[in-house]
This record gives C-alpha cells, structure tokens and sequence, in this order.
C-alpha cells in the first residue's frame, strides 16, 4: 500500500432524499499511485463531485458512506476526528474547485486569503506574503506583489483558476485534487492551465487527482484513468492501455463520442443515447445494460466483476470475463 | 474608495436637493395663498403680508425657488409665527432627542439581533434556533407603540425601574440615558427580531457558497470562515435594511415621542399638525428626509467600504 498516496476501497455513498436512499457511488476502488496523476472521467451526475467530497470529508448533511475505507498516507480518513481531518486539509490535501469565478471569497484581497490559509506557518506576515508572492509567480501571474492587493473580481477566469492552483500548491500537499478546473475556460486557457499543472506537478512532486469528463484532457495530462459510469468504475488502467484498447463498450462509446484528437476537440459533453439509470431503485444485472450495444443475456442478472484485462488494466464487464 | 464615497455623497446631495424642490413646489403650486395656507387659522391680514415677504411671493417663480435654496442653505427655515422664534432654533433643539433614541434603539437592536442571527445560522434547526425563531417572528409583529404601552406600564409603573416620562434632566448624563431605555426598547425591539432574522437568513446564503467551501477545504478553522469569510458578506443586506430602516424609525420615534412624553421630532410634528403650525411641520419633514438621506448615504458607504465590488459599480 506504501507505493499509493490514496487508497480507495470498497467505498459506497447514499444520500437520503424525498425519493428515497439514493446510491450515487457503489464499492469504489481507485488507487492514486506516489508521483502520478489519476484521471477521473465519467458523464456528468456519474458521481465525481461526491468522490471528491468524501475524500475531503465535505459531504452534503444528507450523505452517508455505508462501507468503504479512504486511506491517505497510511491513514483511513473516514475514521479521523474533524479536527485531524482540517489538518490535513490545506496541507497535505490540496483541491482546486470547478468554478474559479465563485470558489474564491469575493470581499477579501487575494493576498488576505492566501495568507490566512498558510494559518499553521509559524512564520510573520511578510514571509507569508513573500510565499504567496512567490506562488502567484510560479503560476504566471504577472507583477504578483501589487496583485496581492487586489480582489478576485478583478481578475480573469483564466487568472483565477492560476490563482486557485497557486493556493492549492502552496503548502506542497502531496495529494492535489482537481475538480474539472478548465471546464469553465476557454479551449487555449484549458492547454494552458493544463501545462501549468503538468509542469507544477513534476516541481513539486505530489500526486494529483483530476477529474474531468474531457478524454482529450485526461490524455494529454494523465498517467492513470478511472471510468466512472452512475457510481461505479467501469474500466481503469494506464490512459495509454485504455485510450488503445479500451475493454468497455461505456468507455468505447465515451471515446467514440469524443475524438482524442486535442487540436480539434469538441467541448461538448460525450452523447451516448439514453438515459443514467435511476440511482435510487437500481437496476439488477450490469449497471450499463440499457445503453450497450453488445448486451448479452448474462447482463441482466448478474452483476459483471472486476477483471484483469491485462497489466494494471480492470474493467467490470460480462464479455471480457473467461465463461 | 474616495472616487465611491464623493460619488455617493454628491448623490445624496442631489436627493436632498430634489426633495427640497419636491416641497417647494407642494407648498406653492397648490391652489391658493401659500401665506395663507402656511399660518392656517392664525392668518391675519398683517401676518400674510409679513409671510408674503417672506417667501418672496411677490418675485417670479425661479428666484422663489432660489431663494429657498438660499435661505435654507444659510439655515434659514423662516419664523414660527406663534413662539416668534426661527423654526430651525426649534427644530435643532429637538432633533438631539429624537437622533439619541433612535441611534440607541438601532444600535443596540443590532448589537443584539446580529450576533442572535449568526448564532441561529451556525447552529441550524437545533432548539436553541427554534426559540429564537420565534421570539424573533414576535418582537417583529409586536407593534413599536403597544411595546411602548406595555413596558411603560410594566417597567416604569409596576416595577419602577426606569422613569417613565420626558427625556431626563439636562446636564446629568445618567438620568438621560435612563429615560432613554424604555422608549428606545419600545422601538427597537421589532428590530431584535427582524435583523436576527435577516442576518440568520443571509448567513445560511453565504455558508453555502463556493468560496465557503474552498475556505474549509484549506481547513481553516471553522471560526474564521464564519467571521471573517461568511459575516463580512451576510452583514451587507443588514446594514442597506438597517440604513433604510431609519426612515422607519424616524415614525415610530412619533408614537414613542407621545407615549412618553418625550421631547423630540416626532413630538414636534405631532404637536405642531394638531395647531396647524405649518412652517415647523415643514421645517421637522425636511430635516426628517435630510437625516433619511445620510442614513441611506452612510450605510451605503459602510457596504461599500465592506465590498470592493460596490465600490466598483457606482
Ligand atoms: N446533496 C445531494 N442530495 C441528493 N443527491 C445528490 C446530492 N449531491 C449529489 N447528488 C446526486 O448524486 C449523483 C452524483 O452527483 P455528483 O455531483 O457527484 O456528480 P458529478 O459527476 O460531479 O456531476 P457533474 O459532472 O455534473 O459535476 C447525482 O445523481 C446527483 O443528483
Ligand atoms: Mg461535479
């Protein structure tokens, strides 16, 4: 286990709603290997909100982790008491948000808010603000020490989401979790920030967790992949054995769906015909059957296990298995 | 900040001048002898022929209207015709009264209502949120002048805590302050319960943003966040109502004015109405929007002073 920063098993969330207990994550397994980074990629409402959430501990008052176990550096951090959770947060656990617009506090100097959150630092003001003018430097913002002054609003999209990342990689966390940080920019801005994260990555030399429902991204930036579909990983493997032969007809559909060609890549969410199943009363059988084109008969009772397609290559899915 | 502030204070100028024209013209385009209609039941041949003169009746409108401007801007509100004293003397006097009570009325009920709201958001739903629910909901419907009734009677004539009349001698500081207490209980209570209310609203707003949450995904602890990352922000449609809410008050401060026969503006224009003593109603109306119009001008600075974002906009 000492080679992986965070391990994820068997990890199941509910949220209690008028409907009823709504399954949105079912025995997760991901590993985040020391120095790698992960891609997350799955549709949209598949769940990759709620996985960064309970990794931080942040979840909606309505959740609950039924089982499952969450180790980050040795410890499970489903067990830590709020207190040793906030430790870790901020420090050894860095996250940047989706929204660079609203993610940062609209009243407060961006020097105020990257100073208060190096809080723990026995250090005086001014090599706080020496830190971060150091940070803002390393992510590209031009004359860093007068920006410190001024509010968010004041700046680009792009210029944010820098600033967000800067903030993020301030305290040297060794895991850094991205929460589809270039869907609200621009296709230029996203290679960029993308490079950036690249390049800040291999400096700092912490492992990354990006989620994304863009495969051209999750290419160009990452080592590993995760498939998510409605709350289970469908397929996982190196994004090289995944992109090449992808074992899931979900994933096959997924890359068909979005040309991995990056110069001329659609921004569009991938369109695979019909509908995430209900996520509160679940279908039995594979989690797929309604969408797939090669569905056969086993599928609709037997739930499909996780399987060895090659090295470091699973998918979950009846026609890769041996009978 | 300063570009905002001059901004703003020039807007608040142009109001006061607006209303100022709004009430010249009140006065002078209704039909009739504005002399006349001025001293009202007291209006002798030789008082309107004084009062003509001194609203310059027999000059065309424009220089009527400067003249006003002049006057008023000299201070000058003309003569009341009953004490022969100027109205501003009169005016001036009484507006310490009524500004006292009603700053101690709006500050305490915000230095109790805002820490109440806060307290109501982060401990959501619990009992102790319930109970100042409504508590809250009913210091708001109870009525400034029935509080007043009540607490002068419990208070003041049961209990005897407190004086019950008039606004304390003059020259002794805590005897004024005690005749303070229950007039500006009687007109602050309501807000207790509005601003905790609003605040707990607009708190449980801002501790669901974005932001909020990237503050607690740092693990900053939990009492920053709640004061100096959500409170900065919930605070801001509190101190518009709050700016507004003086407006309000300045009429409520007329029922309380009377029930403790208090000195003060709202007094002044409920005894002068009833004698029909027109230049002091004017003069009291007219200080009454001045004194609304720099409460709206303040508490627009202190928001944007509070946030960058309307220092920008204006
Ligand atoms: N607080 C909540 N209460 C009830 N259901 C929720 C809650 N939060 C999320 N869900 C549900 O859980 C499922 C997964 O949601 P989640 O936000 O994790 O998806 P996502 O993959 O992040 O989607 P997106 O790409 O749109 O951000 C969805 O079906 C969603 O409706
Ligand atoms: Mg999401």
């Amino acid at each position: 286990m000492s080679k992986n920063v965070l391990t994820i098993r068997n990890l199941s969330v509910n949220y209690q709603t008028d409907q009823g207990t709504l399954q949105a994550m079912r025995n997760v397994n991901i590993d985040v290997p020391k120095g790698s980074i992960v891609g997350v990629v799955g549709e949209s409402g598949c769940g990759k909100s709620t996985l960064i959430s309970t990794i931080i501990r942040l979840l909606a008052t309505n959740a609950d982790i039924p089982n499952g176990e969450v180790d980050f550096e040795g410890r499970d951090i489903l067990t830590l008491s709020e207190d040793e959770m906030r430790k870790l947060r901020g420090d050894r656990l860095s996250i940047v948000f989706q929204d660079p617009m609203s993610s940062l506090n609209p009243v407060l100097t961006i020097g105020k808010q990257m100073t208060d959150i190096q809080y723990r630092d026995k250090k005086t003001m001014a090599q706080k603000r020496q830190r971060s003018i150091n940070m803002l430097e390393s992510v590209g913002i031009p004359d860093p020490a007068s920006r410190l002054n001024q509010y968010p609003h004041e700046f680009s999209g792009g210029m944010r989401q820098r600033i967000a990342i800067a903030m993020a990689l301030q305290a040297e966390p060794s895991l850094l979790i991205a929460d589809e940080p270039t869907t609200a920019l621009d296709a230029t801005l996203e290679v960029q920030i993308i490079h950036l994260l690249k390049q800040l990555q291999s400096t700092i030399g912490c492992s990354v967790l990006f989620i994304s429902h863009h495969l051209g991204v999750i290419a160009e930036l990452c080592d590993y992949v995760v498939v998510i579909y409605a709350g289970e990983v469908v397929e996982e493997g190196t994004v090289s054995d995944v992109f090449k032969r992808p074992q899931h007809p979900y994933t096959e559909k997924l890359l068909e769906c979005d040309p991995a060609n990056i110069a001329q890549k659609t921004r569009e969410l991938p369109t695979i015909p019909g509908n995430v199943p209900d996520l509160v009363s679940l279908p039995s059988g594979c989690i797929f059957k309604d969408r797939c084109h090669t569905k056969i008969d086993r599928c609709d009772n037997e739930r499909p296990q996780r399987i060895d397609a090659a090295d470091k290559h699973y998918v979950s899915c009846h026609l890769r298995s041996p009978q | 900040m300063l570009i905002y502030c001059i901004k703003r204070i020039g807007l608040g100028i142009l109001i006061v001048m607006l209303a100022v024209t709004l009430l010249f013209f009140m006065i002078h385009l209704v039909p009739g002898d504005p002399a006349r209609i001025l001293l009202g039941p007291r209006a002798t041949p030789e008082l309107i022929a004084s009062m003509s003169q001194q609203l310059g009746l027999d000059k065309p409108l424009p220089i009527q209207i400067l003249m006003f401007f002049a006057n008023l801007f000299r201070g000058d509100m003309g003569m009341d015709v009953i004490t022969n004293r100027p109205v501003a003397d009169i005016v001036f006097g009484q507006l310490p009264y009524t500004l006292s009570l009603i700053l101690t009325a709006i500050i305490g009920a915000a230095l109790i209502g805002i820490p109440l709201g806060c307290y109501s958001a982060i401990n959501r739903n619990s009992l102790a949120d319930r109970v100042t629910g409504i508590l809250s909901v009913a210091c708001i419907t109870a009525p400034a002048f029935v509080v007043a009734l009540y607490s002068l009677l419990i208070f003041a004539v049961y209990l005897k805590w407190f004086p019950a009349v008039g606004a304390g001698e003059k020259g002794d500081f805590g005897d004024q302050v005690a005749h303070l207490v229950l007039p500006a209980f009687a007109i602050g209570l309501s807000w207790v319960g509005y601003l905790s209310r609003l605040v707990r609203a607009s708190m449980l707003e801002v501790m669901g943003e974005n932001h909020i949450r990237t503050a607690r995904a740092y693990g900053l602890p939990e009492r920053l966040v709640v004061f100096r990352y959500a409170l900065k922000l919930a605070v801001l449609p509190t101190v518009t109502v709050i700016g507004v809410g003086m407006g309000f008050l300045l009429s409520a401060a007329v029922f309380t004015e009377i029930v403790f026969a208090r000195p003060g503006l709202g007094k002044l224009i409920f005894d002068s109405i009833s004698t029909r003593n027109y230049p002091v109603v004017m003069g009291s109306v007219l200080v009454s929007t001045i004194l609304f119009v720099i409460s709206t001008t303040i508490s627009d600075l202190i928001n944007a002073w509070l946030d960058p974002r309307i220092r920008a906009s204006l």
